[in-house]
């Protein structure tokens, strides 16, 4: 054990010295920040202004520029947790499937009779037909209408699940077809959300999936989560509807594919509006912020060419008559057409400040959510609470630190400053391989770092406690210490598999912080066997080979 | 001689039997203690588990908690609870509350127009009064949290269990468990007893507890087996004696630095995450009792195989059984 070939000290001080390299730039918090923001921000644009110019030469780009990624509780920001609401993807599928069987089935209302939809729970479609002998010939229909399902498990389904009783057809999405829809509409929403706060342009947001339906939503430096939901919060879904009539009654009886919009505008006015939109907001290419002939503000937009094409059909043929705007089932405003508009573009404008027309500009350029996201969790962290953490967990360990060398040193002299090096080195290389590897630390993590230069020592100490035993047992110095770290070998194996094994629960049942804590912890494991192990031996070899003691005390 | 700090002197002769029931009754004493105070005073649990939304004010005037309370009460919340935090690194000029009110909302969490209330209503007592952070879980994700906690403590003793087993022997997993359900056990009565947060980084503590507890078992178990291969006749508690004393140093030792580093981030680390430390610092020292005191005394009354020279046909196969054998 006391021999180790050149090649492998080169190693093992190679890998020390390249940690202290990967770990330095975090000494530079902010100076290394700005300038890897700057850099990012002229690979971006491709305009060097002198402040980017400025920023990016802060640091020398030879240099290695990743630092520690700080967790929300240090960093400060928004966080929230937000599930989205799949099945309102299955009911507008039905929704939107009936008028297209209505017009299949009434092709064959020679041998089905009238059709009707049934009012039925939503994300199903209830049809009576007239003829109750027309049912196999009705179910034939509506099975054109159905797709196979192609999945990894679910092969050869199909996508509608059809029942016949009677002389009534209900349909509703298969298991098969609902869990590909709801993948893909999670999918979507993470999408989505991703580019709204790319649009406000953030640094580092966290945006991932989490289980079926969950979305984590992570972004620093956001003034609050309230601000963060009313971002993403929104569908923001745009359509363009021709207007039936006007009301004041929420729940009058609209005719067949028609519903009932309340004003934005104005209260208790109420529109009849043609369920089947124009155009939607899916066609928009570009919306920007503008103000309209009065001054007020209004949000300028421009139509794909098909979007187009269909808005210039619809205003060419019914001028004269009003169309009207919809958000989110909200009747912003019901203009009406005086003439035809063919050149794709248009203005939104009414019932919005210059904040609203921004954040609707931002909304309609990324795209409308699939769905509702309901919000199960949400927490805003200041930014001086973060600091404050910040401050506090580098004195704790500086001081954490000290202690533990004092300690190591009065209780092993010169092998316990071996250690200390060690230790200090396990903390650098920690620091180095979060860096590199893009790692958050939390404040829990912070913790762990601590925690780890009060354990990283344990390596050593078992050891020296050995070294110490064989010494008494009458061995000579250098065997001593071979047979020492020998023998202390399964021991430390052994207990640090116990701790890896507790912080691989913690990685993979945790989240956020715990998350954080597990990641420091599970790096602090694996460096504090590397420094205890081969770093403590090569400055012990290279002692034994400098000053060739006859005699050791430890 | 060079000066040598030494804690444990070079040769002990501690009979760690001599009081074995008394302080094994100890402990099944403690751990009944903590099931019976978990049973009453319940848990203070956070709102990572119980819903609801926490609200931290910092204020650089001094302020009464029945103000504040005064001024919430009014606005009708379930469960508000109001506490004054203080640390050593504030000072004078920086005053600082935690506010929790419990969940309104049947899924979700608190809503923007109910915080704003409540903000509101601070800063009318309080004009200078500022919000650091503001945390709401919905019942729906703390009922799941709380469930993934159980199932995360659960998985991590299975694992160490299992590990244990396969490295050592059955009756040293067992011992270990008992000392990590001990350990566990001990730190939650400890919560409940002062009624500190318990939330998700709580858990995180109680697993690293586990994992250090079980680091430190399994020292002692390793040298355990090296004995028992070394001393064929010797009866097992004197063995246990024997390695018990012989690794004495090293547990005190490691113990020791560690509660060093952890009495560090107690001390300065702040107040946000003090309940975390706490609960690291307690699982340390109980850890380290648990090993002495209550893993072994399992090995003790199950017994273990003696005759390590012969190969077990069932353990042949073991990939560890060559690297065993010095």
């Amino acid at each position: 054990m006391l021999q180790i070939d050149r090649w492998k000290r080169i190693l093992i001080i190679g890998l020390c010295i390249l940690g202290l390299g990967f770990a330095v730039p975090n000494l530079f918090y902010t100076r290394v920040e700005s300038h890897n923001d700057a850099v990012a921000a002229i690979a971006r644009t491709g305009v060097e202004t002198p402040e980017l110019a400025a920023a990016r030469d802060g640091w020398p780009g030879w240099l290695p520029s990743s630092v520690v990624a700080l967790g929300l509780d240090l960093r400060g920001g928004a966080h929230l947790l937000g599930e989205v609401r799949v099945a309102e993807v299955h009911k507008a599928r039905m929704d939107a499937l009936w008028p297209e069987l209505r017009r299949a089935l009434a092709d064959e209302r020679a041998t089905l009779g009238a059709v009707r939809r049934l009012p039925s729970p939503e994300g199903t479609l209830k049809i009576e037909i007239e003829k109750p002998e027309g049912l196999t010939r009705a179910t034939e229909i509506v099975r054109g209408f159905s797709n196979p399902v192609t999945t990894l498990t679910g092969a050869g389904q199909q996508s509608l699940a059809i029942q016949a009783q009677g002389n009534t057809l209900t349909i509703q999405l298969s298991d098969a077809e609902k869990a590909v829809t709801d993948d893909r509409t999670v999918q979507q929403s993470v999408e989505i959300i991703r580019r709204r706060v790319d649009e406000v342009g953030t640094r580092e947001p966290t945006i991932v999936r989490q289980g079926a339906d969950r979305i984590l939503i992570q972004v620093p430096g956001i003034g609050s989560a309230e601000e963060l939901k009313a971002l993403i919060g929104t569908t923001a879904k745009l359509t363009f509807n021709s207007v039936v009539g006007t009301g004041t009654n929420p729940d009058a009886r609209p005719g067949v594919g028609q519903v009932i919009l309340p004003s934005a505008e104005q209260e208790g006015l109420y529109y009849t509006l043609e369920e089947s939109p124009v155009v939607t907001g899916e066609e928009l290419t570009d919306a920007v912020p503008s103000t309209d002939q009065n001054g007020l503000p209004s949000v300028d937009f421009r139509f794909n060419p098909s979007g187009a094409r269909k808005f210039g059909a619809y205003t060419s043929a019914n001028i004269g008559q009003p169309f009207a705007i919809v958000l989110d089932n909200k009747v912003i405003s019901a203009p009406v057409i005086r003439q035809a508009i063919t050149a794709g573009s248009g203005q939104i404008s009414g019932s919005m400040d210059f904040d609203g027309a921004n954040q609707l500009a931002i909304l309609l350029r990324a795209g409308a959510l699939p769905a509702k996201l309901d919000f199960l969790e949400e927490r805003t962290i200041g930014p001086e609470l973060g600091q404050d953490s910040i401050d506090a967990g580098r004195l704790s360990s500086v001081i954490a630190t000290a202690a533990v060398v004092a300690y190591m040193i009065a209780s092993y002299g010169l092998f316990g400053a071996f250690a200390s090096v060690s230790v200090i080195a396990n903390v650098i290389l920690i620091l180095s391989i979060m860096s590199v590897m893009g790692a958050t630390l939390t404040l829990p993590g912070i913790a762990g770092i601590v925690l780890t230069v009060g354990t990283a020592v344990d390596a050593n100490v078992i050891i020296y406690e050995r070294i110490r035993e064989e010494l008494r047992a009458g061995k000579r110095v250098a065997k001593a210490i071979s047979d020492g770290f020998d023998e202390a070998m399964s021991a430390i194996i052994d207990a640090n598999v116990t701790s890896f094994i507790a912080a691989a629960v913690m990685f993979f049942l945790g989240s956020g912080p715990v998350k954080g804590f597990a990641v420091t912890l599970t790096i602090g494991l694996v460096t504090s066997v590397f420094t205890a192990i081969f770093l403590t031996r090569l400055m012990i070899i290279w002692w034994l080979e400098w000053r060739k003691p006859k005699e050791l005390i430890l | 001689m060079a000066f040598r700090l030494k804690l444990v002197p070079d040769h002990t002769d501690i009979d760690f039997f001599r009081w074995q029931w008394l302080t094994f009754g100890l402990s099944a004493a403690a751990m009944a203690l903590s099931v019976l105070l978990i049973a009453t005073m319940g848990l203070n649990f956070g709102i990572d588990f119980k819903g609801g939304t926490t609200i931290r004010t910092e204020s650089p005037t001094a302020f009464e908690v029945g103000d504040y309370r005064q001024a919430l009460d009014g606005l009708g919340f379930s469960d508000l609870a109001i506490t004054e935090v203080f640390d050593p690194s504030f000072g004078q000029d920086r005053h600082v509350a935690m506010i929790r009110v419990g969940t309104t909302d049947e899924t979700g969490s608190v809503s923007a127009e109910q915080l704003n209330r409540i903000e509101t209503a601070l800063q009318q007592v309080d004009p200078q009064i500022t919000f650091a952070s503001v945390e709401s879980v919905g019942p729906k994700v703390s009922a799941e949290l709380i469930q993934t906690a159980f199932y995360a403590v659960g998985a991590a003793c299975l694992g160490i269990m299992a590990y244990i087993w396969l490295r050592f022997e059955w009756q040293f997993a067992i011992g270990c468990v008992v000392a990590l359900i001990h350990d566990v056990l001990l730190t939650v009565g400890l919560f409940s007893l002062f009624q500190l947060k318990f939330d998700l980084t709580t858990i995180a503590a109680l697993l690293t507890t586990l994992g250090f507890s079980c680091n430190d078992t399994v020292v002692v178990f390793d040298r355990l087996r090296e004995n028992l291969m070394k001393y064929k006749t010797r009866p097992l508690i004197d063995l246990m004696n024997l390695t018990c004393n012989e690794t004495l140093s090293r547990t005190i030792m490691t113990a020791v630095t560690t509660a060093i580093a952890l009495t560090a981030m107690l001390i300065f680390g702040g107040d946000v995450i003090r309940d975390f430390v706490i609960a690291m610092l307690f699982g340390v020292v109980v850890g380290c009792y648990s090993t002495i005191y209550v893993a072994k005394n399992i090995v003790l009354w199950l017994g273990v195989k003696r005759d390590w020279s012969k190969k077990d046909p069932k353990l042949a196969a073991s990939p560890f059984e060559n690297a065993e054998r010095p």
